[in-house]
């Protein structure tokens, strides 16, 4: 058997931060071989290291048997590698000539000969059936073809293996269906392509190998035609395992609905998913998980009930207090609390200290001021209460918070919300990045919360985590709500339901 | 890292000083390597620049005098740099400051205790409404704020050039410029036997503001969240608008200030381009304070020094004044260069870190 790429062993590292470990992955020649895993699961970091943007901790690579150390992108298109970007890298004010010469040194020559170029690069578009005219600037291009000038760039530099990164994410479907005959024609000539993506259904119908990803190891390498998408999903959010948490019993006559979302929807915009009509509820002490894979809308669920994103249609409601579109003042005073999916970007202000982190969401607390000041002592004192409560590992309150760890920061965060007593708790992925003991404080908390009967809306790519700590599962997908199913439902019913089937037509297949 | 302290940390301050401090020592012998090549005593220069600016009472007067507008221009830059804004409107601040104040100050007779005052409001408020209009045309049309303060600029300078020279001329003046402020208007000498006036009051008073405001008032603290993390403000519900018209108020009030002050405190009338571009002097004062009370107080008296020994430079050791630019230039490229090593020594250590974990 002839592999075109073999990666043994592979190690990445970033300042403590695993992306990737002992990963190994063969690709045959000829064959187009999918690259499966959730954001973050170390696909990129990964496909970097190959294409020399990273150099890799430690591990080998081969290609087309030889071992290769590729230190630079040069080295790798020397070798015949190409990279389509997902944000393409193409510079929008020249021509599409000009992009695909940009950087080349193919002749002695100081005179760019554009015209020959040109004319080299119209005969390739040609027997690739693309059109584009040299001469075009890339800014009035459409995106679907900007890719295929990438494409086309890669082979005009004798690119023979592609690895194509989110492809299809910029796409409209009718896109799609071109680009996936373009991988047809390449693979039919013998070239390779490693297709990176976190779609099932693409995976299904344009590829032939799979290897998935999932925390930064490999799961498994499986033939795509011996597989399903269900198998799929499960090997990418991971086996359930039996981490379960006390829960306090709850009188179902005492809950009351605390979040109510009805038939929210949102444009399409360039980026993300949109809602499609989406119901949810949630009672006092219950904790709905949300799963599904990432990019399936639960960013833009939880951004239009924080008020941080416009609803185009429907109506949020807390405690029957309607918040559809309010500022998310309003929604703070609502007694939502919200643990954000990117803790850095969001959640924290890096170069401030715990107490001024811990701060920022008491600013309305008249006891925390003194006349027109800010009463530093009291707040500085809050914050000794919440690193003891919380098990925060830091020289003092008036350490930077960049100077924590992951975890530690998550704590901090964690604290300062679940302090303020909330009615309604978000948290998204609360315990990405973090290692078991952190993860364990962090949900045990969250349970503590809806113990003392707080509603949670718990979002998480990790299956294993949704089920622990749920009560209920919403699994969602483009958008939508599949089903709420019980927190015990079979994993491969959740995963039919991740993959874009309806919980009432799995039950009728099974009835069959 | 920048210093974001909420109590003053004097270590870490001293720290922070050790690389700006050697950026100008550097400076300072690359600038005696070139008045040598010149063909000029490097010593002797020196030596003058000293006696101008720090050796007699006088000499530390005309640097106090020099420093005081720099440290307003200063605080403009750095108050809204701390909400995320790079202003470099000081100098149009200072002139529409200058204007609103001077115009308070020929036109509008009252007692002293009140003239003065009322002088110094209406320059903030010039100075603060020309900020704001830069902020606004961000929030409204998303224009950088670099541009548009830059644009400012030459706006707020001609408004007054034109107007010192038609619609307030002196009245029957050969020369080109207002008469003289009320009596009552001009800010008291408070040192004898220097030009030390109550502007250096106000300035002291200004850098304890930025203080007080920044980091022990709400508004100032969601100031700093807005321009370390925009996100974050808005993740907690912050207004970031009226935080960023707010910030740039406050910045371009301060500016104002130095211009009035420079008018009623030591030019007594207003001239055609009167402000020698301490606005942009001033920006380089905070970057060499990075932006902390002490440190843009430091460095504007430095600047205040290099301002005042100038002179002494160039009547004493025949030494051009531009070499007193040349050398300011190098000191800011040079803080700034450090910088960039404070960041290259953080990468190093990560990288290093990285290697000890596996």
């Amino acid at each position: 058997m002839e592999y075109a790429l073999q990666m043994k062993n592979i190690c990445k590292y970033f300042s403590g931060v695993r992306a990737n470990h002992n990963v190994n992955l063969d690709v045959k020649k000829g064959e187009v071989h999918a690259l499966l895993g959730e954001n973050g699961a170390g696909k990129s970091t990964l496909m970097n290291i190959l294409y020399g943007l990273y150099t890799q901790t430690s591990g080998e690579i081969y290609f087309d048997g030889k071992l290769v150390n590729i230190d630079s992108p040069d080295k790798a298109i020397e070798l015949g590698i190409g990279m389509v970007h997902q944000h393409f890298m193409l510079i929008p004010a020249l021509t599409a000539i000009e992009n695909v010469v940009l950087g080349m040194n193919d002749t002695k020559s100081p005179i760019l000969d554009l015209d020959a170029a040109a004319k080299k690069f119209t005969e390739l578009a040609k027997r690739y059936n693309m059109e584009i005219d040299p001469k075009a600037k890339v800014a009035n291009m459409a995106v679907g073809q900007q890719q295929r000038l990438e494409i086309l760039k890669a082979l005009y530099r004798g690119a023979n293996f592609f690895i194509f990164d989110e492809p299809t994410a910029v796409l409209t479907p009718q896109e799609v269906d071109e680009l996936f005959i373009m991988f047809d024609q390449l693979t039919s000539e013998g070239k390779t392509i490693i297709f990176i993506t976190h779609k099932l259904p693409e995976v299904m119908r344009a590829c032939d190998r799979c290897t998935v990803l999932r925390l930064g190891e490999v799961t498994a390498t499986v033939d795509v035609k011996d597989t399903t998408r269900q198998e799929l999903a499960t090997l990418m959010v991971g086996k359930p395992v039996d981490l379960s948490y006390d829960k306090a019993e709850i009188d179902p006559e005492t809950q009351k609905v605390v979040l109510d979302v009805k038939g929210l929807k949102t444009v399409q915009k360039k980026e993300g998913m949109s809602l499609k009509g989406l119901d949810l509820q949630i009672k006092s002490g219950e904790i709905i998980g949300i799963a599904g894979v990432d990019g399936n809308g639960q960013n833009e669920l939880v951004d239009c009930i924080t008020g941080l994103m416009k609803a185009d249609e429907g109506t949020v409601t807390i405690n029957g207090e309607e918040i559809t579109n309010a500022h998310p003042k309003k929604v703070l005073d609502a007694g939502v609390s919200h643990i954000p999916a990117d803790r850095i970007a969001r959640g924290i202000i890096m170069p401030m200290t715990l107490s001024e982190n811990i701060y920022l969401m008491n600013t309305d607390d008249k006891s925390y001021k003194k006349g027109p000041f800010i009463d530093w002592r009291k707040i500085d004192k809050y914050a000794q209460d919440i690193i003891s409560k919380y098990n925060v590992k830091t020289p003092s309150e008036q350490e930077y918070i960049q100077n924590l760890s992951g975890g530690n920061q998550q704590k901090v965060v964690l604290g300062r919300e679940l302090e303020r007593d909330p009615k309604l708790l978000i948290a998204m992925h609360p315990a990405r990045g973090l290692d078991i003991g952190a993860t364990y404080f962090v949900q045990s908390k969250i349970v503590e919360a809806r113990d003392a009967g707080a509603a949670v809306l718990l979002v998480s790519t990790e299956l294993e985590e949704i089920q622990a700590l749920s009560d209920k599962i919403a699994v969602m997908y483009e958008g939508q709500v599949m089903g709420v199913v019980p927190a015990d439902t079979p994993i491969h019913e959740i995963s039919m339901m991740m993959a874009g089937i309806k919980y009432e037509d799995i039950d009728k297949e099974e009835n069959k | 890292m920048p210093v974001q302290f909420k109590k003053f940390k004097w270590k870490e301050a001293l720290s922070e000083l050790a690389i700006p401090f050697l950026a100008i020592v550097i400076a300072l012998i690359l600038g005696a390597v070139i008045i040598e090549v010149c063909g000029l005593d490097a010593g002797l220069a020196y030596k003058a620049l000293l006696k101008g600016s720090v050796m007699s009472k006088q000499a530390i007067g005309e640097t106090i005098v020099k420093a005081t507008p720099l440290i307003f221009t200063a605080l403009a830059y750095a108050l809204a740099k701390r909400c995320g804004m790079v202003n470099l409107g000081a100098e149009g601040q200072l002139y529409m400051g200058g204007l609103i104040g001077g115009l308070v100050a020929l036109y509008v007779p009252m007692p002293s205790f009140l003239h003065i005052p009322a002088c110094i409001i209406a320059g903030f408020i010039g100075g603060g409404l020309w900020g704001m209009l830069a902020a606004g045309l961000k929030i409204k049309f998303g224009a950088s704020e670099m541009i548009t303060t830059i644009m400012l600029n030459y706006v707020a300078n001609n408004i007054v050039n034109y107007m010192v020279q038609s619609v307030i001329l002196e009245p029957g003046g050969a020369l080109p410029q207002t008469a003289k402020v009320w009596s009552t208007a001009m800010l008291p000498k408070i040192v004898q036997g220097t030009r030390i006036n109550l502007g250096f009051v106000f300035a002291i008073i200004g850098i304890i503001f930025y203080y007080l405001f920044l980091w022990k008032t709400k508004p100032g603290y969601e100031t700093r969240v807005v321009g370390l993390n925009a996100e974050a403000a808005r993740y907690a519900g912050f207004n970031g608008n009226k935080r960023s018209l707010m910030a740039m108020f406050l910045a371009g009030g301060m500016a104002g200030v130095a211009g009035i002050v420079e008018i009623i405190g030591i030019q007594i009338r207003m001239y055609p381009n009167f402000s020698p571009g301490y606005g942009f002097d001033g920006i380089a004062a905070a970057l060499l304070g990075k932006g902390t009370p002490i440190g843009l107080a430091l460095g504007s008296f430095l600047f205040g020094v290099l301002r005042a020994g100038a002179h002494q430079m160039s009547i004493s050791a025949k030494v051009p004044v531009a070499i007193i630019y040349i050398i300011q230039a190098t000191v800011i490229l040079f803080v700034i260069g450090s910088n960039y090593i404070d960041r290259i020594r953080k990468k190093m250590q990560i990288k290093r870190k990285a290697k000890e974990d596996n």
